[in-house]
């Protein structure tokens, strides 16, 4: 059974979304999705600075047998990686939303009003 | 042990290369190299015995039964390798001229012959030089075909969810979008689904039949309508041509384009890896488009047929023509068969795979498809044995290499889980088929008694189990030398 | 075996197959034959074929090849053998796949390289299309190819990549070197609006001159351009190998070097089977296609190989994936890495060195007869441009032709791809042509020129 934070939005490409208090916003891949592609061998980042429109693939995670390509879920412009992800991709199966999340961005919090709350995620993945 | 740490310094083959090193020194400095390469110095027999001990590591056809699932890994006859390795042939320069490479241009036409007339097209091109590349040329030949008629809005090629991986890869190489379609229960294409999806945009559709489900589309005739009145042309994967070779023919069944893999169908060996050879064959309105070189013959002479002869062509797809060996390799096994040899390929194949099968549901498995004939291949599905042994389809893959079979193809295709694709081939005699499937049904027992001897599986090999995550995050791709 | 499946003939089970539908006989299909049978036919064809000394490279040379080299590799655990997916049944064709990688990355000195690709031809284009993926900073997919290139190689890239938008253009090249230069590369990058995606550079370069090869990388890497190097292996060996192009301190050596590797142990063989091989820098390991096998260990910690990055692959990434290609040239890797350990750094030297030598000899021999001179100034490897002079009063591929009634297989026609360059061919003499056979094709030169001089004259007199 997966764990899904109350206070995070999600999609159904199962990404998560975390507005931070400088008003940032943080991007990660749910406990869920880190579960299906198993161990985590690469993480390719987009650059500081691009800038993104909702739907974009923006980055890929790459287990031994599956790539899957992360989507942009909102639009705006990226203004932090994580770079520990480089060395150490695996950090996202342990810590899929703390210390291995993707990216922080800045865009308008509306953007997120349409994404779900947890428990509709909850019920899309148990579907 | 790598050949590296078999070197020593200095040490070499040393009757097979010029005895001294002729002075290189009229070439300018910057443009020399500084260093030797770090190659491994060793003597011959060194290399031959490393080699030969290396070859014993491998699982083969001539060594065990290899019954993977999509791959036809039937026997390659030796005459084959041996003949095709003539002098006259080996020793032939690709750009000879042609009046002085009749030898190998006869043999180049009557395999586009024999191709032709074995899978119902009009006209073939052996220029490709694997499956993958075969498709490359085939959805490019259906691309210039829609545009030399000004007919430039078909931007999408449609793909069973259950084709091979090179399917869309091959179309978005070629510039096109994909769609998927859905495959039902019984293993055909979702008819409904497809009149659906068709439409003015619609470039072609590429189709395996059999399927990689291991049956045949019943509604191969309803499918082709579709898909040519809604303007579309129809591709043949023909990775399983194996199963119906004589029987019935992809041109007869309305396909306008088809790639053959010789490496499957035709014998050519499979060489742990490739060479492989995907020829393409054409309907009709297609011959204009086929890529170069194709062989011609006028005037009692064979030649090349050159980009002046053919200006609508897609062009080429290798430096010379394909992969010239292996398309020997492939018209000797033809001449083998000969007319009555090739249903007789189907029919035993087939016949392999259907007693393979009903064995298969005698002993308790689960088939991804029942009720249906199996073609050249059928399906076993191990999701019962996975949810109350905990044990996997690569489990019984690894087990199987302990009792000295080589494994089915795993999960694939990917619709069907924990799968086992098991194609025996025609070359397997019955007993080869009952001790395979003896060993499925000891290991099925195994999984309910000691799940453990699957999970620790192989024993006996020169490995075990492998470390596939870190050889992903670690990467070791090359053996770095100190000098 | 029809008792266990339930039906009374092999037919029944073909009956899911519309009837109206079924094969008759093949009848284009000739009877079966038996061993003995084909055995004559093959022996009778390749009798047909032709036994001429052979002074023609352009792409595929003739070469020694130790005799070990294709016993081993047609043993049937190699021949046999399908592609390693099963890892620990497949430790032979792993490990040595992992020796071929390690030995052409030592020849070419570039971080990486592939399982290969067909041919150099296709490696070309797939290179091309790697580097697309991987300059990102680019966004024009302009491709600049000097004409130096080889003609089929630069068709071959155009039929692969010109489903996705890429530009292949044109660079010309100095007459008089037989290069491009650096002032003509850069005037087509201004010309074409400055952003280029990648450069390509052969080395030796299609008339076996010599590019300036560090000057034109070091301009490429200034101006954010990927270089992309094709190379004839065996010439590397003597020649600086495309990981040390260049000589600016960051970021030096091509980017990408791809080549065919038929010079390293695979007969010529009417054209193939060949293989390509596919190299690049370490930053570029995920935008490489095809297979790569890498080292690892086993539950024991015992050493072992598995093919790696194949999330990249077509079976698992499909529409996504880097490449199409699922076949590499396994059988044709085998047999060069087994030549390259037997040659090792030493044998592969004095064999590139061989052909530097005879090529030379060769062309002194021929540029001594009246009407024959070399094109290009400079150095040349493995090949040089012979012009042969209008007054001879016959095109190239005549005087070619008659050579071959000679028994002299005496080059490559460059008029019809470098109409520029007049009669002209290409000729080329590998270490497997002594002071003798180079003897023969002067002599048989100076015949066939002596009678075009001869008729040509005749002709005038009954003018």
């Amino acid at each position: 059974m997966s764990e899904v934070p109350s206070e995070l939005k999600y999609t159904k490409s199962h990404e998560w979304l975390r507005i931070e208090d400088d008003g940032l916003i943080t991007i990660g891949i749910s406990d869920h999705a880190q579960a299906l592609l198993g161990d985590l061998v690469f993480v390719e980042l987009p650059e500081a600075g691009t800038e993104f429109v909702a739907g974009d693939e923006c980055c890929v995670v790459e287990s031994v047998k599956a790539a899957s390509d992360v989507y942009m879920p909102i639009s705006g412009e990226i203004v932090e990686i994580n770079e520990a992800l480089a060395d150490e991709p695996e950090i996202i199966n342990s810590s899929p939303y703390d210390n291995g999340w993707l990216f922080k961005m800045r865009a308008s919090a509306e953007e997120l009003d349409d994404l779900m709350d947890a428990d509709a995620y909850q019920a899309e993945i148990d579907e | 042990m790598l050949i590296f740490e078999h070197s020593s310094k200095g040490r070499r083959g040393a009757p097979q290369s010029p005895a001294e090193k002729a002075s290189v020194t009229s070439i300018p400095e910057n443009l020399l190299r500084k260093d030797s390469a770090a190659l491994p110095e060793v003597s011959e027999l060194q290399a031959v015995r490393h080699y030969t001990r290396l070859s014993q590591k491998n699982f083969s056809i001539d060594t065990e039964f290899y019954p993977l699932g999509s791959c036809t890994m039937k026997y390659n006859p030796r005459a084959c390798n041996s003949l095709a390795m003539l002098p006259g042939f080996l020793n032939a320069h690709p750009l000879t001229p042609d009046a002085q490479n009749q030898g190998f241009l006869a043999c180049m036409h009557e395999l586009q012959s024999m191709l032709c007339e074995a899978t119902g097209m009009s006209a073939f091109s052996l220029a490709p030089m694997a499956g993958a590349q075969g498709e490359f040329a085939g959805v490019a030949m259906i691309d210039a075909y829609h545009k030399s008629r000004g007919d430039d809005a078909r931007k999408e090629i449609l793909v069973p969810d259950a084709a091979h991986g090179t399917n869309p890869a091959t179309a978005v190489m070629c510039g096109f979008a994909v769609k998927e379609i859905p495959t039902l229960d019984n293993g055909d294409v979702d008819l409904e689904a497809l009149k659906q999806a068709v439409g003015p945009q619609t470039a072609g559709l590429m189709l395996t039949n059999p399927s990689t489900l291991g049956v045949f589309e019943r509604n191969i005739e309803a499918i082709a309508k579709v898909v040519h009145e809604a303007g579309g042309l129809l591709y043949y994967d023909g990775a399983n041509l194996n199963a119906i070779l004589g029987k019935i023919r992809p041109g007869d069944m309305g396909f306008d384009v088809i790639h053959s893999n010789l490496h499957k169908t035709f014998s050519t060996p499979h060489g742990g890896g490739g060479p492989g050879s995907g020829a393409v064959g054409v309907a009709e309105r297609l011959i204009p488009f086929l890529p170069l070189p194709t062989v011609t013959r006028d005037n009692e002479q064979y030649r090349y047929l050159t980009a002046e002869d053919c200006p609508q062509s897609i062009g080429r797809l290798s430096a010379f023509m394909g992969n010239p060996g292996v398309l020997l390799r492939a018209y000797i096994y033809m001449r083998f068969l000969g007319r009555e040899g090739m249903v007789r390929v189907a029919e035993f194949a087939t016949l392999n795979a259907n007693y393979m099968m009903a064995e298969a549901k005698r002993r308790g498995f689960t088939l991804a498809i029942d009720g249906r004939r199996a073609s050249h291949e059928f399906i076993i599905t191990l999701k019962n044995e996975a949810r109350e042994h905990h044990v996997s389809a690569m489990d019984f893959a690894k087990r199987l290499l302990d009792l000295g079979y080589h494994a089915p193809t795993t999960y694939f295709p990917l619709l069907v889980p924990e799968c086992l694709l098991i194609e025996p081939t025609e070359s397997e005699a019955k007993e080869a088929l009952d001790g395979f499937m003896d060993a499925l049904e000891q290991i099925k027992q195994e999984a309910e008694s000691n799940p453990e001897i699957l999970h620790a599986a192989p024993q006996t090999l020169p490995v075990k189990r492998l470390d596939e995550v870190r050889a992903a995050k670690q990467l070791d791709l090359a053996f770095k030398a100190e000098l | 075996m029809l008792d266990s499946i339930g039906v009374d003939s092999i037919d029944d089970l073909f009956d899911e197959i519309p009837a109206h539908l079924r094969a008759g006989v093949l009848e284009a299909v000739p009877h079966g034959m038996n061993e003995m049978d084909i055995s004559r036919l093959m022996r009778e064809r390749a009798s047909q074929n032709s036994t001429a000394l052979c002074f023609l490279g352009a792409g595929a040379y003739e070469h020694h090849i130790p005799s070990a080299v294709w016993e081993i590799t047609t043993r049937g655990e190699f021949y046999s053998a399908y592609t390693p997916y099963q890892a620990e049944a497949s430790q032979g064709t792993l490990q040595l796949t992992y020796e071929y990688q390690s030995m052409m990355t030592a020849l070419t000195a570039m971080d990486v390289s592939n399982a290969s690709m067909y041919d150099g031809a296709s490696s070309l284009a797939e290179a091309i299309l790697m580097a697309v993926r991987a300059n990102r900073k680019s966004k024009s997919r302009k491709i600049l190819i000097p004409t130096t290139v080889n003609p089929v190689y630069r068709k071959t890239a155009h039929t692969i990549v010109k489903g996705q938008q890429i530009e292949l253009v044109d660079v010309p090249y100095d007459h008089a070197a037989g290069t491009v230069t650096l002032e003509q590369v850069k005037q087509i990058q201004a010309q074409e609006g400055g952003d280029i995606t990648a450069l390509v550079l052969q080395q030796p370069n299609f008339f076996g001159c010599l590019e300036d090869v560090d000057a034109i990388t070091d301009w490429a890497h200034e101006n954010n351009i990927l270089v992309i190097a094709v190379i004839n292996p065996l010439t590397m060996a003597v020649l600086n190998p495309p990981g040390n192009w260049g000589v600016a301190d960051t970021n030096p050596g091509a980017d990408i070097a791809c080549g065919d590797g038929q010079p390293l142990g695979a007969p010529m063989s009417a054209g193939g089977p060949y293989y390509g091989l596919l190299c690049c820098k370490q930053a570029l390991v995920r935008q490489m296609p095809g297979r790569i096998v890498g080292r690892t260990v086993d539950l024991d910690d015992k050493e072992g190989f598995v093919l790696t990055l194949q999330a990249r692959e077509q079976h698992i990434r499909r529409s996504k994936a880097t490449s199409n290609i699922c076949t590499n040239q396994g059988l044709v890797v085998t047999a060069s890495t087994i030549y390259m350990a037997i040659q090792g750094a030493q044998g592969l030297e004095n064999t590139a060195a061989a052909c530097f030598a005879n090529n030379n000899k060769l062309v002194e021999k021929l540029t001594a007869i009246d009407g024959v001179k070399k094109v290009f100034a400079g150095s040349h490897f493995h090949e040089t441009v012979l012009q042969l002079d209008k007054s001879s009063g016959r095109p190239a591929s005549e005087v070619l032709a008659a050579l071959m009634d000679k028994g002299v297989l005496g080059g490559f026609d460059l008029s019809l791809d470098y109409p520029e360059l007049g009669s002209a061919i290409l000729v080329c003499a590998t270490e497997m042509r002594n002071d003798d056979d180079i003897e023969i094709y002067a002599k048989a030169l100076q015949e066939v020129l002596n009678m075009s001089a001869a008729t040509a004259a005749q002709l005038a007199e009954s003018a």
